[in-house]
């Protein structure tokens, strides 16, 4: 096994050894980068001179015995959406083309007070929106498993370059979906914390009152050792959760012999693929098998999630992204008044898919419909979440469900057709309004593309989705012919 | 014309009186090198989030409770929608529809000297824009713009009357009104020339009580009460005089112009903005305990009308004086301040509402300290020295910030009280001039003022005035 191919927690002994210093480890990743990297596109920006760099300090403080964490040293790369000091953040759109933040955000802030060795930006779909990677400025990002597959979306550039060994893990964003179904696409751990789990403070926002940063990883345990360090109130961001952080790893593995784990069948119906569909019924049977206790449950109003996440998360989009507006940063059109100019740079720097959703979202606040559609949103939001508290009231420690109602599909293959691919959010949104924690893990390999499953839980049972999570995931799936 | 019936409403903007922004911690002092105090926050650049000041929410408390509202329990922030380059995020955090106090009232006269309570719909928080200097007269005419962001996301409250107010004066009034309320509570510096108090009009005007309300009519752009007034004056002919006409008034926003003396179009109701407000989801509600509300209110310092009345029944002012050191919160404090040291209350007012007044410069704080004025009425009232003296002393105080007791000693204004060098004097300037003593005990009464006249030449204007007459008296009656 190559260095590149392990596993933090594999890593992390041969640092611990001295058979491997965080330079000769780095290297590996950057020589593996620019081997794949032209084929799969992950990366938006590659930053080796600073990866190295940050290396070799870890190094010095290894050798010194001042480790830092258990990341200390270890290679791993940031989507585009959190803000960096000193790397361009483009948010994957042409607006952000040359725009270089003045400050770190603060889930990034903690990696690198933890020694984090930064390889680069990941790809993603611009400012979040969309379910394939398709939709970056900068262009698609390929499956590692197959090139003429999308790696899911928005944090497709993450997922795909921990599939592809190409960092030993990545932060992501989820607003409805973005960090869980690209992890079932790829075949990696995926987990979205609570909302307020993880400090929101830069983190370029899509939807705000759903945006949550989340890990995507070679294993749960991975993931748990980042999410600690990641984790944490922030006085920067109000909505940030005082909840003490959990000990994610030691939930790793733990038994779930007593466990109540229930299966909503809201999300096992019609229009879910069939191998996903027995993936999970095998993960029952194997969670029993543990000493769990499986039952169906119902969230009888998640048919309405889908509709509700896209007035919702539009609504606050039109208000977040109309800062971008050529005045102050990013691209600037020249026009004759300054009106003109707002429209010539806003229609020159957004993309297709990010100017629908600002119209739709303007539409719906508008003066008129704001009742038809804003408030009625969040009446409908209240009955989503009452449905999840309920079933956790009833003693459910958490909830199994397919993450999509698919596999990975082609590249192109629903990039026309803007209905068909919001209908990929329809498992993993629901989360998202309810507020919820919700990991996805890989259990199998179908038809040669990876498949995942989903485990919801309770606010701030992010300990119970990892000792569930540990309990499926299959061994590391490995793409070949890369 | 002057039949028609005027109706006012009138909306402030007052900047609060914080450290730091409404939202970051930021600066907020006025008159900064442009863009020195921004940070990542309160520029919106991607990412970043707001968290918000305490001081603020204390202080919106505050001129609430000076304002006999209700304060709410709970509130919450809500985004304006706009673009305009002064504005960062393309949004202001303002609060819409539960604003943090509400359904208060002040107290002004109205134009027959009745008492008219003008009520208050609402008080809520929000945050500064930025500032332009166009290269030209506005943006629309000019090659270039320049933004500065140090107002921006300066706390600000915005106060909304109820259409209580009937005309010109009554609109003047409730202004000064306010303006001396929110100085007293602390919560503003309330410089309209400054643009820390800014005030809107609403109004419309109608024939007959009974019929609905008219056209309303919103005016910006009014930098003083003058320009209050005088744009209501304007704007009440230029209505009527449309009505009489036969003219149909459109609801319509119009810009004061101060030096052509005239209100001008600015947008029309169909030009306004949907601003498309919705819950600020970055920032949790505000929750104001009713425990904290009580903590606050135990802050709160007098307000005018209880002032006025204290100063007239427990100090013996008249109402004339009381209204007139109450009026200006600088003299009224250091009137207290003096007062609680053991100046005498009449004395204070009169030195306060006299020379102080005269040597006051607004914009900058006292060069002395109200003890240091206690001190000075004190050597005026014990005769050290004599009242033009200690109006000279009070000018360097102003002008060097120099102690009372160390500007008589330099200057020599200390009184000469000693009997045998006074004695000694008055019998020199007898020996000196036997006519007018001579005229003086020959009946002649006004030459003894001759004579203390020249006693007080003799001492340079320092000898005690009255312990002379004393002894001058004494010593010709022998």
């Amino acid at each position: 096994m190559t260095y590149t191919q392990m596993s933090m927690a594999e890593i992390r002994v041969l640092l611990d050894d001295k058979q491997l210093s965080s330079r000769e480890l780095t290297e590996a990743y950057l020589r593996r980068i620019e081997k794949i990297e032209p084929r799969l596109h992950a990366y938006i920006k590659v930053t080796p001179e600073q990866a190295l760099a940050d290396a070799d300090a870890a190094d010095s403080r290894r050798a010194a015995g001042q480790c830092l964490s258990a990341i200390d040293g270890v290679p791993m790369a940031l989507k585009d959406i959190f803000c960096s000091e000193g790397v361009v953040t483009t948010c994957a759109s042409k607006i952000l083309y040359n725009y270089q933040p003045p400050y770190d955000a603060t889930c990034w802030a903690k990696l690198k007070a933890g020694g984090a060795v930064l390889l680069g930006k990941c790809n993603m779909d611009e400012f979040a929106m969309g379910s394939s990677t398709e939709n970056s400025a900068y262009g698609v990002t390929h499956n590692p498993f197959d090139p003429d597959y999308v790696p899911g979306g928005s944090s497709g550039g993450s997922a795909a370059a921990v599939a592809a060994d190409l960092a030993a893990y990545t932060l992501g964003t989820d607003t409805g979906g973005s960090v869980r179904q690209p992890a079932h696409f790829c075949g990696v751990v995926g987990i979205k914390p609570t909302y307020g789990r993880i400090s929101r403070y830069g983190i370029i926002p899509y939807a705000s009152s759903l945006d949550q940063a989340g890990v995507l990883a070679k294993s749960c345990y991975d993931a748990a050792t980042v999410l600690e360090i990641a984790s944490g109130q922030d006085r920067m961001d109000s909505t940030s959760a005082p909840q003490p952080v959990g000990a994610y790893r030691e939930a790793c593995g733990r038994s779930v012999a007593g466990m109540r784990i229930g299966v909503p069948r809201e999300f096992c119906g019609e229009g879910v693929q069939s191998a996903i569909l027995d993936e999970l019924w095998a993960a029952v049977d194997k969670l029993r098998a543990q000493g769990a206790a499986v039952e169906e449950v119902s969230l009888p109003h998640t048919p309405y999630a889908l509709p509700v996440y896209y007035v919702l998360a539009c609504a606050e989009a039109s208000s977040n992204l109309a800062r971008y507006d050529g005045v102050r940063y990013g691209l600037r059109e020249a026009a004759d008044n300054v009106y003109d100019m707002f429209a010539a740079s806003r229609s020159a720097g957004f993309g297709a898919e990010v100017k629908r959703r600002i119209m739709l979202g303007t539409y719906a606040l508008s003066s008129g419909y704001y009742d038809a559609y804003y408030n009625k949103t969040l009446q409908v939001r209240t009955l989503i979440k009452q449905d999840y508290d309920r079933v956790f009231a009833d003693g459910f420690d958490a909830l199994l469900t397919p993450p999509a109602p698919s596999q990975a599909f082609r590249l192109g293959e629903k990039v026309d057709d803007p209905l068909t691919m919001y209908l990929q959010d329809v498992c993993t949104v629901p989360v998202n309004l309810a507020g919820l924690p919700a990991i996805v893990v890989p259990v199998a390999l179908h038809q040669g593309l990876p498949l995942g499953l989903q485990l919801i839980g309770a606010p701030f049972a992010e300990e119970k989705l990892f000792t569930a999570g540990s309990a499926i995931e299959s061994a590391r799936l490995v793409p070949s012919g890369l | 014309m002057s039949d028609y019936i005027t109706t006012i409403g009138l909306e402030f903007h007052a900047e609060m009186k914080t450290k730091t922004k409404i939202f970051c911690s930021c600066p907020t002092d006025f008159a900064a090198a442009p863009n020195t105090h921004v940070c990542p926050v309160c520029l919106g650049l991607p990412g970043v989030l707001p968290v918000l000041n305490k001081h603020a929410v204390e202080l919106a408390v505050k001129a609430g409770l000076a304002l006999n509202c209700q304060i709410s329990e709970y509130s919450k922030f809500d985004r304006k929608n706009y673009f305009y380059p002064d504005l960062p995020k393309g949004y202001q955090v303002t609060q819409f529809p539960l604003p943090i106090c509400k359904n208060g009232w002040l107290e002004i006269e109205d134009a027959a000297g009745q008492a008219k309570k003008v009520r208050i719909n609402r008080i809520h928080m929000e945050e500064d824009a930025g500032k332009l200097v166009h290269s030209g007269d506005n943006i629309g005419n000019s090659d270039y713009s320049l933004p500065d962001y140090n107002r921006a996301a300066v706390p600000l409250i915005e106060i909304v009357t109820e259409p209580d107010i009937s005309s010109a004066d009554e609109a003047k009034a409730f202004g000064e009104k306010l303006k001396l309320t929110l100085e007293y509570a602390g919560v503003s510096d309330v410089r309209m020339e400054q643009g820390s108090l800014r005030c809107d009009v609403n109004i419309s005007i109608r024939a007959r009580e009974s019929d609905p309300l008219g056209v309303k009519v919103e005016i910006k752009n009014l930098n003083s009460f003058r320009a209050v007034h005088r744009a209501i004056c304007y704007e009440e002919m230029r209505q009527a005089e449309a009505l009489e006409y036969g003219e149909k008034l459109i609801q319509e926003t119009r810009l004061w112009n101060d030096a052509l003396g005239e209100t001008r179009p600015m947008r029309s109701k169909e030009d306004s903005h949907d601003y498309r407000y919705f819950p600020e989801p970055d920032l949790p509600p505000v929750i104001v305990s009713p425990e904290w509300v009580r903590e606050i209110a135990a802050t709160m310092p007098e307000m005018p009308d209880q002032r006025v009345n204290r100063l007239r029944s427990e100090l013996g002012l008249s109402d004339y004086d009381s209204a007139q050191l109450v009026a200006v919160p600088a003299l009224a404090l250091l009137f207290d301040e003096a007062v609680g040291l053991g100046a005498e209350p009449k004395m204070c007012a009169n030195w306060l509402l006299g020379d102080v007044a005269r040597l006051l410069n607004p914009d900058q704080p006292l060069p002395f300290t109200a003890a240091d004025f206690a001190a000075l009425l004190d050597e005026v009232k014990s005769g050290a020295i004599n009242n033009n003296s200690g109006k000279e002393v009070l000018a360097e105080m102003f002008a060097t910030g120099g102690k009372p007791a160390d500007i008589i000693a330099a200057r020599g204004f200390a009184q000469i009280s000693d009997s045998s060098f006074l004695e000694e004097a008055v019998a020199k300037i007898i020996a000196a001039n036997p006519q007018p003593v001579a005229d003086f005990k020959g009946g002649k009464q006004a030459a003894i003022g001759f004579l203390i006249g020249q006693v007080m030449k003799e001492t340079k204007g320092q000898a005690n005035p009255n312990m002379v007459r004393e002894f001058m008296l004494k010593a010709l009656s022998e």
